[in-house]
């Protein structure tokens, strides 16, 4: 076969419609198995646990607690208008939504630091301090905080000095300092890499053209530092909104949220269809929220 | 095509998993009929072990710090009755703990497998009548019979003793520093309750975090029984601890002592053991062992006047566990005399071992914190199960903590 009988018959079959349909088929198909890990993951770990807590949301419980798959009921999802899961609602958003905002706040400006270290050593050097805490346990570290805030804690020797506060462990400003503790490097960590990313040259035009600090800042920085804010928003506001491990240990009365109503119910009050209910319900709302910010924050992430 | 298949694939799963759910609900409702039935499984298993036989590792689910091991053993100052027990049956313990009843039972319920779990009087009820429990085979367990005192030989929540072995015994009281309250004619449970006794420790009391004890306290400031069956006594108690709220610290069940003796709350609802242990474990001493700083002389512990509970914990085998005979033998090994007076010795608890009283250090039987003098015992209620009000206290005491 010579060079250009070869070359002919390449043309033919892609001219071929029968050949070109069969040819996307097994693209297509190939594609499928590449992606079913992730399909099967997907189901086992996502859609099914998804689907059992909806299903458990209508069951019943026996006298002794026990979850019933019977005497279907929409109970549950009619006890979460209660005044009571209002009130720790209410509650939980406005940490959830205090803790982002403050967070941002905090977390811009260090990260804009950072981002404008013009020693690539220094800006790792950085980093990696914002980093350190994450090499011991959480619920360690929320535990120093117990000490700190105790009675005896330095935070409150020099409140107490300064006669400005008092003990503030077992309180909800004592579990909002967790809770921005905590999840600070989660907003530090997007912002840095959408600032790190960002040409400064164009600041550089701007203020060419007459633009005043903080009119580049506002037209230019910001804008492009979208995405950063974005996605570090999400990554504090939902772990905020159902954070366990800080209200319990750092918390007392009156500062339940809604993780720990939501454990309450599969542990000791044994409820589980009304925790099942929360829980979706907690998940809808928090969907519904991020699509929300995702559609006005444009989708550039 | 491609999401018919993925659809159809959950829809197979979900109904696998819905269909396993449903067949244990049938077998767990129609569990009394079948008790006629020649025992299979885990009874026959547990009812074939002989003294001292052991068939595994033994996997203990235990309440915090309630039995003592590692350096909590040697800070007492006590046998660590886990290594003591490894070492003369040859099988290791994994010790795990839990916080309230109604955690462990969760668990159980969920299919953890442990292979003794220590529920108290009241969960013992209801384990046995959600089939949860194996019955004890006296054989294997010959100390059940010889050592138990007789006000614990034949109790209310388990007639003979025949799902589970009581392990110690105590009162619910109020462990506070001297000073903060007056105590004077007594201690009333107002200086938790009622606002105006309450204040001057406002932001320094901490209630029990458990659904009975707190709601028990409750209803006997009100003066009703703290196992009424009466709804509007229950709502009664929820909100008198909803209000609460407003000045206690924190609801804690697990580290209440130390939050007692390190001076972040004043007064404190608990369990009279973890109140003294911890008053003793404060206590120090010079070279000479004479003591320098004593724990009683600034802490106290009272049984209010309004009444409170009395309760028993058991050691019990739940259906879930997979080496009956080691469980066996190890409630035998607890049943011991000497070992019995260990655990009384580490946890301040009374014990329900007649036979261990020789072994128990003097100060802890003459101490009427411990050993209630008969007329507080008369002022004493013992838990009962709740049978079909047990959802409307658990869902009381959500509403409760606010």
């Amino acid at each position: 076969m010579t060079l250009l009988d070869e070359k002919e018959q390449v043309v033919e079959e892609a001219v071929n419609p029968r050949l070109e349909r069969k040819a996307r088929k097994q693209e297509s198909w190939r594609g499928f198995f590449h992606a079913a890990p992730a399909y099967v993951y997907l189901i086992l770990f996502f859609v099914l646990p998804l689907l059992i807590i909806f299903v458990f949301s209508f069951g019943s419980r026996s006298n002794t607690g026990k979850p019933l798959l019977e005497n279907w009921n929409f109970d549950s999802w009619g006890r979460l208008v209660d005044p009571l899961v209002r009130t720790i609602a209410i509650r939980s958003l406005w940490m959830a939504l205090l803790n982002t905002a403050v967070c941002l706040m905090i977390a811009y400006p260090f990260a804009y630091w950072i981002a404008t270290r013009a020693k690539q050593r220094t800006r790792t050097l950085l980093l990696i301090a914002v980093l350190i805490p994450f090499w011991s346990n959480f619920l360690v570290r929320t535990y120093a905080w117990r000490m700190l805030l105790g009675s005896d804690g330095y935070i409150t020797q020099l409140g107490e000095a300064t006669g400005l506060w008092g003990r503030m462990l077992f309180t909800q400003p004592a579990v909002f300092i967790g809770l921005l503790y905590g999840y600070l490097p989660f907003m530090v960590l997007p912002l840095y890499a959408a600032l790190e990313r960002m040409d400064w040259g164009l600041i550089e035009a701007g203020r060419d053209l007459y633009a005043s600090g903080s009119k580049a800042f506002r037209k230019i920085t910001l804008p492009l530092s979208k995405p950063g804010i974005i996605a570090g928003s999400i990554l504090v506001f939902i772990p905020s909104l159902g954070a366990y491990v800080t209200p319990d240990i750092l918390g007392g009365a009156k500062t339940n949220l809604l993780g720990n109503l939501l454990v309450t119910q599969f542990q000791a009050a044994r409820n589980w269809p009304f925790g099942s209910a929360l829980s979706g319900a907690i998940l809808i709302v928090m969907l519904v929220a991020t699509m929300i910010y995702f559609r006005t924050g444009g989708r550039t992430i | 095509m491609k999401r018919i298949f993925a659809l159809l694939a959950v829809m197979a799963l979900l109904l696998a998993a819905c269909g396993t759910d449903t067949t244990e609900t049938t077998e767990a409702t129609g569990g009394t009929e079948t008790t006629e039935a020649p025992p299979e499984g885990i009874q026959a298993a547990a009812n074939a072990c002989e003294v001292g036989a052991t068939d595994g590792p033994l996997n203990l689910y235990n309440w915090t710090d309630y039995i003592p091991t590692g350096p909590l053993a040697e800070e007492f100052e006590v046998d660590d009755l886990l290594a003591k027990f490894e070492e003369e049956h040859g099988e290791e313990v994994t010790l795990t703990f839990f916080n309230s009843n109604e955690a462990m039972l969760a668990q159980i319920d969920a299919g953890a497998s442990y292979d003794v779990v220590v529920p108290s009087d009241y969960m013992v009820v209801t384990m046995r009548d959600a089939d949860l429990l194996v019955e004890l085979n006296r054989a294997a367990i010959p100390n059940l019979d010889a050592n138990i005192a007789e006000l614990f030989s034949n109790p209310g929540y388990d007639p003979g003793n025949r799902f589970s072995a009581p392990y110690q015994w105590g009162t619910t009281g109020i462990g506070y520093l001297y000073g903060s309250i007056d105590d004077t004619e007594g201690v009333s449970w107002g200086v938790l309750f009622d606002e105006e006794m309450a204040a001057p420790n406002a932001g320094f009391i901490s209630l029990l975090d458990d659904t009975r004890e707190t709601l028990g306290s409750a209803l006997k400031y009100l003066g009703y029984s703290l196992n009424t069956l009466n709804k509007d006594e229950v709502d009664e108690a929820a909100d008198l601890i909803l209000s609460t709220n407003e000045w206690i610290a924190a609801f804690n069940s697990t580290s209440y002592w130390t939050l007692l003796s390190s001076g972040e709350v004043n007064v404190s609802q608990g369990w009279n053991g973890d109140f003294l242990g911890e008053y003793d474990r404060i206590t120090e001493y010079d070279a000479d062992g004479e003591v320098t700083y004593s724990g009683y002389d600034d802490f106290g512990y009272a049984i209010p006047i309004e009444g409170s509970a009395a309760w028993v914990d058991t050691m019990a085998i739940p259906t879930t566990a997979d080496h009956p005979c080691t469980a066996q033998t190890f409630i035998n090994f607890i049943l011991d005399a000497e070992n019995g007076a260990t655990l009384t010795n580490f946890n301040y608890y009374a014990s329900p071992n007649e036979a261990s009283e020789e072994f128990i250090y003097e100060e802890i039987i003459e101490d009427p914190s411990i050993y209630p003098v008969p007329e507080t015992m008369a002022i004493l209620e013992f838990f009962l199960d709740l049978g079909d009000m047990n959802n409307y206290y658990a869902d009381a005491f959500t509403r409760a903590k606010g």
